[in-house]
């Protein structure tokens, strides 16, 4: 099992969305970040002053996959994802030791 | 009685009453969400206690009297009014004015002031300062009304007042913890905007309201209270358009406020292409105006001495151009370009230039004994923690979904 998280531009949510539930995914958790990378930030300006506003906002997807899905399930997040330009954002994937789901008891792959 | 005239009093009392929340909204939204119910609090604050104090003696001291300087206890408690007559409608009228007054000054302290020594500052404030300066300008026999300068809704007694004694109490308050150096940009700009709004409706009773009848000086001074606010509102935002690249929101809001406050000194004596102008040079000169706190490095939060001070002085000398008896159609000094000379143009600097002086030197030496007796800045600590919490012990906004355990 992997935790596969993935940093993306807030208007791509509803694509990146649309792509996993086609693949039939099972289930993501979705969380607003601010944060900034090789994009950096922009800046404001009130009343004539100019302020640097260095954490964007940013849409935080998290999903837990068995490891046979997980090379489609980045590949696909990264299709939807992708603009071309800078602030597109940043996948990763990290190793699972293990999941129950709540209701049933159920575990690891049979919990995803 | 006349109920027309009556009627109007009364409705305009309820439009400038309404403006402290729309003055609150305003401020509230410049600042981080950290701090926005503190500034709420200030405004309302003035709201609570200075009607109470204006009907117990403000008034009677500010109006009543027939000396130069200051008035009597003739109307002291609410008592010796004629009910047959419009002068109690005047009187309660007025109770909005000396309210907002000092909520002009919240915006030049927020972030930092201890709010108990704010809750002391206001009444102090409103008799000290506020009661002698409107005795001066406005009552029939003050020296400076006598004298001859004219001040139709306030801009002398209200923004010039309230904005150097915006200036005496930063400068005993001190700067904020990172300014310059940290920005604080606005927390809430559609709460800004909203709070504009509220301020611009409201005005139309704060000026024309100040006819104190329902007649042709009410009208001419709702429309330059119109005009002046959209074309400074225009002005500021070509300013920023040609200076800096965009029209903003803000930009837009300072100019409507700059031209509203403006407009107020002159409002009932100049007609309405004059009032553009003056809106016109108030947007301009408050646009750059602002830009004065970081040449002279004084922590003015909100910009109420660039908006306030220096809009109400350039409304107020204006009028010793654009003063227009006969575009009017009743008796007072002619301006510079309507058939008068200098003379005009020297008494409404001369009534700026005492009311500053009397006004930043009481404020300031009110806000040293305040802080010598109880300390008027909040500590380090609770200034980064931000002021709605350690002050008030409130959250401006509870976004969770969250239950809060009660503890007893």
């Amino acid at each position: 099992m992997k935790l596969i998280t993935a940093i993306i531009k807030p208007f791509k949510l509803d694509d990146v969305k649309a792509a996993l539930k086609a693949m039939t995914v099972e289930g993501m958790t979705v969380t607003s970040v601010e944060g900034f990378g090789r994009q950096g930030g922009h800046t404001e300006m009130y009343r004539g002053a100019e302020y640097q506003i260095d954490f964007i906002p940013k849409i935080k997807i998290e999903a837990v996959v068995a490891d046979h899905d997980v090379a489609r399930v980045v590949e696909a997040i990264v299709e939807a994802a992708r603009t071309d330009k800078i602030g597109d954002g940043k996948v990763w994937i990290t190793p699972v030791e293990g999941i129950v789901r709540i209701r049933t008891g159920e575990r690891d792959d049979d919990a995803i | 009685m006349d109920s027309g005239n009556v009627t109007w009093i009364l409705v305009s009392g309820a439009l400038v009453l309404f403006m402290t929340p729309g003055l609150a909204f305003f401020y509230g939204g410049m600042v981080r969400s950290k701090n926005v119910l503190n500034m709420l609090m200030m405004n309302f604050w003035c709201i609570l206690v200075v009607p109470l104090l204006w009907v117990v003696v403000g008034y009677s001291l500010s109006f009543n009297g027939k000396g130069s300087m200051l008035g009597n206890f003739g109307r002291a408690f609410g008592r010796g009014f004629d009910f047959g007559g419009i002068e109690p409608a005047v009187m309660i009228f007025l109770a909005t004015f000396a309210a907002i007054t000092p909520a002009l000054i919240s915006g030049a302290v927020a972030d930092r002031m201890k709010f108990a020594a704010w809750a002391i500052f206001v009444p102090i404030w409103s008799l000290l300062v506020y009661v002698p300066v409107t005795y001066w300008v406005f009552a029939p026999k003050g020296w400076l009304r006598a004298r001859g300068s004219l001040d139709f809704a306030g801009g002398t007694a209200i923004h010039v007042n309230a904005g150097i004694a915006a200036l005496a109490m930063i400068l005993v308050l001190g700067k904020r913890k990172g300014w310059p150096r940290d920005g604080a940009p606005p927390h809430s700009m559609p709460l800004v905007m909203l709070g504009t709004g509220i301020l611009w409706f409201g005005w139309f009773g704060f000026n024309a309201g100040s006819a104190l009848a329902a007649n042709g000086v009410a009208v001419q001074a709702f429309i330059n209270t119109f005009l002046a606010a959209s074309a400074a509102g225009l002005a500021w935002a070509l300013v920023e358009r040609i200076r800096n690249g965009h029209f903003t929101n803000l930009g837009v809001a300072s100019g409507i406020v700059a031209g509203l406050v403006a407009i107020t000194p002159g409002c009932g004596y100049v007609t309405s292409m004059s009032a553009i102008a003056i809106g016109l040079i108030a947007g301009v000169v408050c646009s750059f105006a602002i830009g004065m706190k970081f040449k002279f490095g004084f922590d003015d939060s909100l910009d109420v001495i660039g908006v306030h001070l220096v809009g109400g002085l350039v409304g107020s000398l204006l009028i010793g151009f654009f003063a227009d008896p006969k575009g009017l159609g009743f008796d007072f000094t002619p301006g510079l370009f309507f058939g008068g000379n200098l003379q005009l143009l020297g008494e409404q600097a001369l009534a700026n230039g005492v009311t500053m002086a009397y006004s930043f030197v009481v404020t300031f030496a009110i806000a040293k004994a305040l802080n010598a007796t109880m300390g008027i800045r909040v500590t380090a600590d609770r200034e980064s923690e931000g002021l709605d919490v350690t002050e008030h012990v409130e959250t401006a906004y509870n976004n969770a979904e969250r239950t809060m355990g009660r503890s007893h």
